[in-house]
């Protein structure tokens, strides 16, 4: 089913994506070119084949659990454009 | 009219790892705030997450621990959306193929009578990462942030919607809180975040489908999920039977009001478009793992509360009230292998008795007992061989919580608190009560039963508690006799 100009502005709100008025109809039509190769690909019989989540056949690495890393506040912060206290400071959210 | 409850919960268990689950800063709880924030952590561009194996052998304990299917492949999946206390604008989670799958968890509700037991089912544990924590307050007009907690392990555990009261959610919530701290994986504090309960509550007529549920966000009190699901299922009867139906929300639980409060719609809820993350390639958990987490467990509550019942000849609850921390049971199976397999009864009130209060009154766990299970053992060796009665074990108790000796053979010598069993000791006491009760000795004479336990007791008064009960009883019947 292809998608509508609303779905673009909602995927786009979704993602934080700033799209222009005028950017809607070329990104849906993208969008939509898109979502006709995976529906291509969703026709192909994959009876019996595992379900795959990512293309390379590696397996997580895993490591100790050992604390490696020291503290790095101040160089971390040093490019944050407002901290205080030893906080990063943002616009006011409250959910 | 009557209505049924149905309640799921949702419970985020902090992993007691040294470090986080994808980074190697430290996740000791009360840092400055940021000083435990490495990249990782913080997401700055080019940084990859790493597991850490300490996260994946506590998930697979807790499979073992409740009869889950513990995968032997899951997968890491991107949950999306956008806070400042999530600097990456996506979580790292487990979605479609969790790490644990199904299993149970025992629970005992109710008191008396009227208690039951009920098995609850999972439906599933997923490994995920913490957040940061935002502050709103004092930062004129700003938010500060603190990614101290950000990458923190959590173990997500997710039940059936199969509890049908409030009381069910919470011997629940306290069977998991106890199992989890049990075979280690958790700190279980509460107060520092490191348990906290979701809870999705609905409400239907007998019979028919399932209601519309809200869900009770961030409960981190076993009261306040009694007094938030009560309060939900109240209102939501209210408003079904005066017409209203039930939109799905998320809801806050504020404990100043006793009521919750509806924090977002369905309109406004979240769309996470989970996809798997490119940066992790799937978990895989080879057999000999899960036989090296399984050797390195703990027995089970539930196997040990079965073997102190058949081992000792405990009670049901007894067994169940010694085997509610592991802690506990190992000091009491500490007293029994010190006093022997006889003195396990003793052992077991003494444990639940004389020693949890004192705990109790102090705040300190039994860990921090200043009476250790080797001295305890000594105290009821005393009592079995006649050298003490029981009250005196009790000073003798008192004075080895006060330090004042090493063992309690050694404060029944220094104090003189040795049983005086040698009846010519004794005798002459007897008769300096009988001299000076006259009244009591012609009440008894006279069939009244009372005024010999009087007597009984000014004897042992007399001997300071030293005469044992057992022979002043019998000589004062013999004195009264003759």
């Amino acid at each position: 089913m292809p998608l509508a100009p609303d779905d673009v502005r909602k995927v786009a709100r979704l993602a934080r994506l700033a799209i222009a008025d005028d950017e809607v109809a070329p990104t849906l039509d993208t969008l939509n070119r898109t979502l006709d190769l995976i529906g291509q690909m969703q026709a192909v019989d994959t009876t019996g084949v595992e379900p795959m989540s990512h293309a390379h056949d590696v397996s997580l690495r895993l490591r100790p659990d050992a604390v490696t890393e020291p503290d790095c506040r101040d160089a971390l912060m040093a490019n944050a454009p407002a901290a205080e206290r030893g906080l990063f400071l943002v616009p006011r959210v409250i959910e | 009219m009557t209505w049924e409850v149905v309640i799921g919960l949702e419970t985020h268990v902090q992993l007691s790892t040294r470090s986080k689950i994808f980074s190697g800063a430290s996740t000791a709880f009360g840092a400055e705030p940021n000083r435990q924030a490495c990249a990782v952590d913080m997401a700055l561009p080019g940084v990859l997450p790493v597991m850490n194996e300490g996260a994946v052998d506590r998930a697979i304990a807790f499979g073992l621990a409740i009869g889950a299917h513990v995968a032997p492949r899951s997968v890491f999946a991107r949950k999306n959306y956008f806070y400042p206390d999530l600097p990456k604008g996506y979580q790292i989670s487990q979605f479609e193929i969790p790490v644990v799958q199904g299993g149970s968890i025992a629970i005992q509700v109710g008191e008396g009578d009227k208690a039951y037991t009920k098995q609850v089912e999972l439906t599933r544990a997923h490994l995920e990462e913490d957040a940061g924590k935002s502050l709103h307050e004092d930062f004129h007009g700003m938010s500060g942030i603190d990614l101290n907690r950000a990458g923190t392990p959590l173990l997500e555990i997710v039940t059936e919607p199969v509890m049908t009261s409030s009381a069910e959610a919470v011997a629940y919530a306290r069977a998991l809180h106890a199992l989890v701290m049990w075979i280690g994986i958790c700190d279980g504090n509460m107060q520092e975040g490191s348990f906290r309960c979701d809870a999705n509550v609905s409400v239907r007529r007998p019979g028919e489908p399932l209601g519309t549920r809200r869900e009770i966000k961030n409960l981190n009190s076993f009261r306040f999920l009694q007094q938030a699901i009560d309060y939900e299922i109240r209102w939501q009867i209210e408003q079904i039977e005066d017409g209203h139906t039930i939109q799905q929300a998320t809801v806050l639980f504020d404990p100043d009001t006793g009521e919750t409060r509806m924090m977002r719609s369905k309109e406004d809820a979240h769309d996470y478009r989970y996809f798997p993350d490119p940066d992790l390639p799937p978990l895989v958990i080879e057999q000999a793992r899960i036989e090296r987490v399984k050797a390195g467990m703990p027995e089970l509550p539930a196997a040990m509360q079965a073997r102190f019942a058949a081992d000792y000849g405990l009670s049901a609850y007894d067994a169940g009230q010694l085997t509610a921390s592991l802690d506990t049971a190992r000091y009491f199976e500490a007293v029994v292998a010190a006093a022997g397999a006889a003195q396990a009864k003793p052992a077991a009130n003494w444990v639940m008795g004389e020693v949890a209060a004192r705990l109790n009154r102090e705040e300190k766990g039994i860990g921090e007992s200043p009476v250790s299970p080797a001295q305890l053992a000594g105290v009821l060796a005393r009592v079995a061989d006649n050298t003490i009665s029981n009250n005196i074990a009790r000073k003798v108790f008192e004075a080895l919580w006060n330090g004042e000796g090493a063992s309690a053979d050694a404060i029944i010598e220094a104090q003189g608190l040795k049983q005086v069993t040698d009846a010519s000791a004794i005798e002459p006491i007897i008769d300096e009560v009988l001299a000076a009760n006259p009244q009591s000795v012609a009440e008894f004479r006279a069939g009244k039963e009372k005024a010999f336990n009087a007597l009984v007791g000014q004897v042992m008064k007399a001997s300071r508690g030293k005469a044992s009960p057992a022979q002043v009883n019998e000589l004062l019947r013999k004195k009264l006799a003759g």
